[in-house]
């Protein structure tokens, strides 16, 4: 069994606004392992964003939790004190964000910045910190280090400026690292060293990463772990295989296939758009845009079934005694693989 | 090929900008045709020209040189005021971004009427808001929205009223730049979708500009791949999704990541250099390689190119 080095429970947040209170994350349960990625997919207004800022502690200040816990190391985050948070964020916790055209100081030497988590954490010399933000730099691929540590975040490319983000957040070897789509703002081929160069990174540094994102291609080539997020919850997690092979979930389903795939004819959109969570469904909230909804899914909300050790799925369509549906042919063609594989690595085994 | 008839002729366009002392060449010697009915793909890094050129075609900026023909006709040369209405009439665009594009302060139907107004083509009130609530029919909105303002609506939906406005003139053609890059996954799908349908019914011809390869081998017939102004390789979207020739091309489509962890586990990433070609000195050209699929090469370079597509059969 890996050591879980996070663990959130029950998770509740409402956003306070003049409509009246958003019920941004609705009950929601997960943990973190030792050295994994785990990849949290969903659309925007999901809620995927504001999970993750609720463990590093920089919700909005109309953001209220309504209930639930974050343990790390045996505390609370969620109730932890501003100063206390101070202790954590940058050092223990870390994240990268998405837009590095806006995360970075541009009154700052890109030196400083980087250099700055440690001398305020670790209590390292100004001196051995501008060397340690030296190697830093090289390790994230900066060519010309010591010309560039002095240069200002505007004399660097989009590409450059991420990698900068990224030595500034590993610099303290963090234990647990939040990347909230850290490639979106990024051209395909810049996006590709990127994610190499955290893959990279993570088994030198052994931190264990939170990745968010709504692109399924990146998921496939980062993740351990998938979960997939809608209307505030998580409507299925498994191992990457798990998610991409063997999909439960309608949504995930619908997600899978809305993507161009080499051979696709016709791109299956999913019809309609995300729930107003002002007044969330009671039920399944991805029942109004699902083909295969049961009347049940409107009315009560799904548990989890277990699929696999690994694998679950809020879906009434796992319960007992549902009636067998026909996924998309995408979808079959997925599950299929996926016997295959098992059965493979039976044979292996 | 040759019974297609080419509703947009690029010929060796160039679109400098000056920047004091600086030119940057955005565009640079870049030549291709649109055939009518066609969706062409144009696909390129940020700052390789594609969205340049789109405009550019357009004439919302005046190129430097080459020329731009439109059914036959010179689009820069276009001098009464009644000439380029009809042209504008004819080619229209979608934009990028959903929520910088509709003014905020006009009402959907504002919007969408605005050209129809330009252009006379609405008689009176009733006829002005009757052809509205088609147009959002149409593209698959409630005709009750036409009152609304765009800050109600979400991204996909703005995007609809985008794609209503440029349809209100009953144009040729669009250029739609990079139309769901903001858009989530499962909203991209229903608006290519949209925009296949529209075109099926209507006759539409597309210049697609995106960046996103798996979207644009999807929606185009052709595909021209840009690289720092310049136009690297154009065929048939099968033939270069699948068959490559230029080793920049090779390394985009290498870099587009695939939903399916066992083909991204495997995957070999192949990394370009534009150096190579920049600082040579070879004159380099479009050369047909294989029947509609060209590559810019130089004259001794068509062997190699032989050889790669020979490589694929």
């Amino acid at each position: 069994m890996p050591e879980r080095i996070l663990d959130v429970k029950n998770l509740k947040i409402d956003f306070h606004t003049y409509a009246g209170e958003v019920k941004a994350i609705r009950d929601v349960s997960f943990h973190l392992n030792q050295g994994e990625t785990l990849a949290i997919v969903g659309e925007s207004g999901s809620g995927k964003s504001v999970t993750t800022r609720s463990i590093i502690g920089l919700l909005a200040k109309n953001a209220k939790v309504m209930g639930g816990e974050i343990n790390f190391h045996g505390k609370n985050l969620l109730s932890l004190s501003e100063k206390e948070w101070q202790k954590i964020r940058g050092n223990e916790i870390a994240m990268i964000f998405q837009d590095p055209m806006t995360s970075l100081d541009p009154t700052m030497k890109i030196g400083q910045q980087i250099a700055e988590p440690l001398i305020k954490h670790k209590g390292v010399s100004k001196k051995e910190a501008w060397k340690k933000a030296l190697e830093m730099m090289k390790a994230v691929g900066i060519p010309n280090a010591e010309e560039r540590i002095n240069q200002y975040p505007h004399q660097f490319s989009g590409g450059m400026r991420q990698r900068i983000v990224i030595a500034i957040a590993l610099i303290c070897e963090p234990e647990i690292l939040l990347a909230d789509e850290p490639t979106t703002a990024l051209d395909v081929t810049v996006q590709a060293e990127i994610l190499d160069l955290m893959k990279d990174l993570q088994k030198r540094v052994k931190t264990s990463i939170i990745f968010i994102t709504h692109d399924l291609g990146v998921v496939a080539g980062m993740a351990d772990r998938v979960a997939v997020m809608y209307a505030g919850e998580f409507l299925e997690y498994g191992t990457v295989d798990d998610i991409f092979y063997n999909p439960q979930h309608p949504y995930t389903w619908g997600l899978i296939n809305s993507m161009p795939t080499l051979e696709s004819e016709k791109l299956e959109a999913i019809p309609g758009t995300p729930p107003d969570l002002l007044d969330p469904p009671k039920g399944d909230p991805f029942a109004p845009r699902n083909a295969y909804a049961m009347r049940i899914d409107v009315e009560r909300k799904p548990p989890f079934f277990q699929v696999s050790p690994t694998h679950f799925a809020a879906t009434w369509l796992l319960a007992p005694g549902a009636p067998e549906v026909e996924p998309p042919l995408e979808i079959q063609r997925r599950w299929k693989k996926f016997k295959a594989m098992q059965a493979s690595a039976d044979k292996g085994e | 090929m040759t019974e297609k008839k080419a509703l947009l002729q690029v010929k060796h366009l160039k679109q400098y900008f000056k920047n004091g002392r600086h030119t940057t060449k955005a565009v640079d010697d870049v030549s291709f045709d649109i055939y009518e009915g066609e969706t062409f793909g144009l696909v390129g890094e940020s700052g390789s020209g594609k969205t340049t050129t789109g405009r550019s075609i357009l004439q919302l900026y005046h190129p430097t040189s080459g020329e731009i023909l439109f059914d036959g006709q010179d689009v820069a040369k276009l001098k009464s005021r009644s000439d380029q209405l009809a042209f504008r009439r004819q080619a229209q665009m979608i934009f990028q971004d959903p929520y910088a594009s509709l003014n905020p302060r006009m009402t959907v139907e504002d919007i969408i009427a605005e050209g129809l107004d330009i252009h006379g083509l609405v008689k009176d009130k009733d006829e002005r808001r009757k052809r509205v609530e088609e147009l959002l029919e149409t593209v698959g909105l409630n005709k009750n929205h036409a009152s609304r303002f765009p800050h109600e609506f979400s991204g996909g939906q703005r995007q609809r009223i985008g794609i209503a406005r440029a349809l209100a003139v009953k144009p040729k053609f669009i250029v739609a730049d990079e139309p769901i890059s903001a858009l989530d996954v499962s909203i991209q799908a229903q608006v290519v979708n949209l925009m296949i349908e529209l075109q099926k019914k209507r006759g539409l011809t597309y210049l697609f500009i995106a960046h996103d390869l798996s979207m644009v081998k999807f929606i185009s017939d052709r595909i021209g791949v840009m690289h720092f102004g310049k136009l690297l390789e154009v065929g048939p979207a099968d033939e270069v999704y699948d068959h490559p020739l230029h080793d920049y091309t090779k390394s985009l489509i290498s870099a587009v990541p695939i939903p399916d962890p066992e083909i991204e586990r495997s995957r070999k990433r192949l990394t370009y250099d534009a150096n190579k070609e920049e600082f040579d000195g070879k004159k380099r050209t479009m050369h047909e390689i294989r029947p509609g699929h060209f590559v810019r090469c130089a004259d001794d370079e068509v062997a190699h190119y032989e050889a790669v597509a020979q490589s694929y059969e």
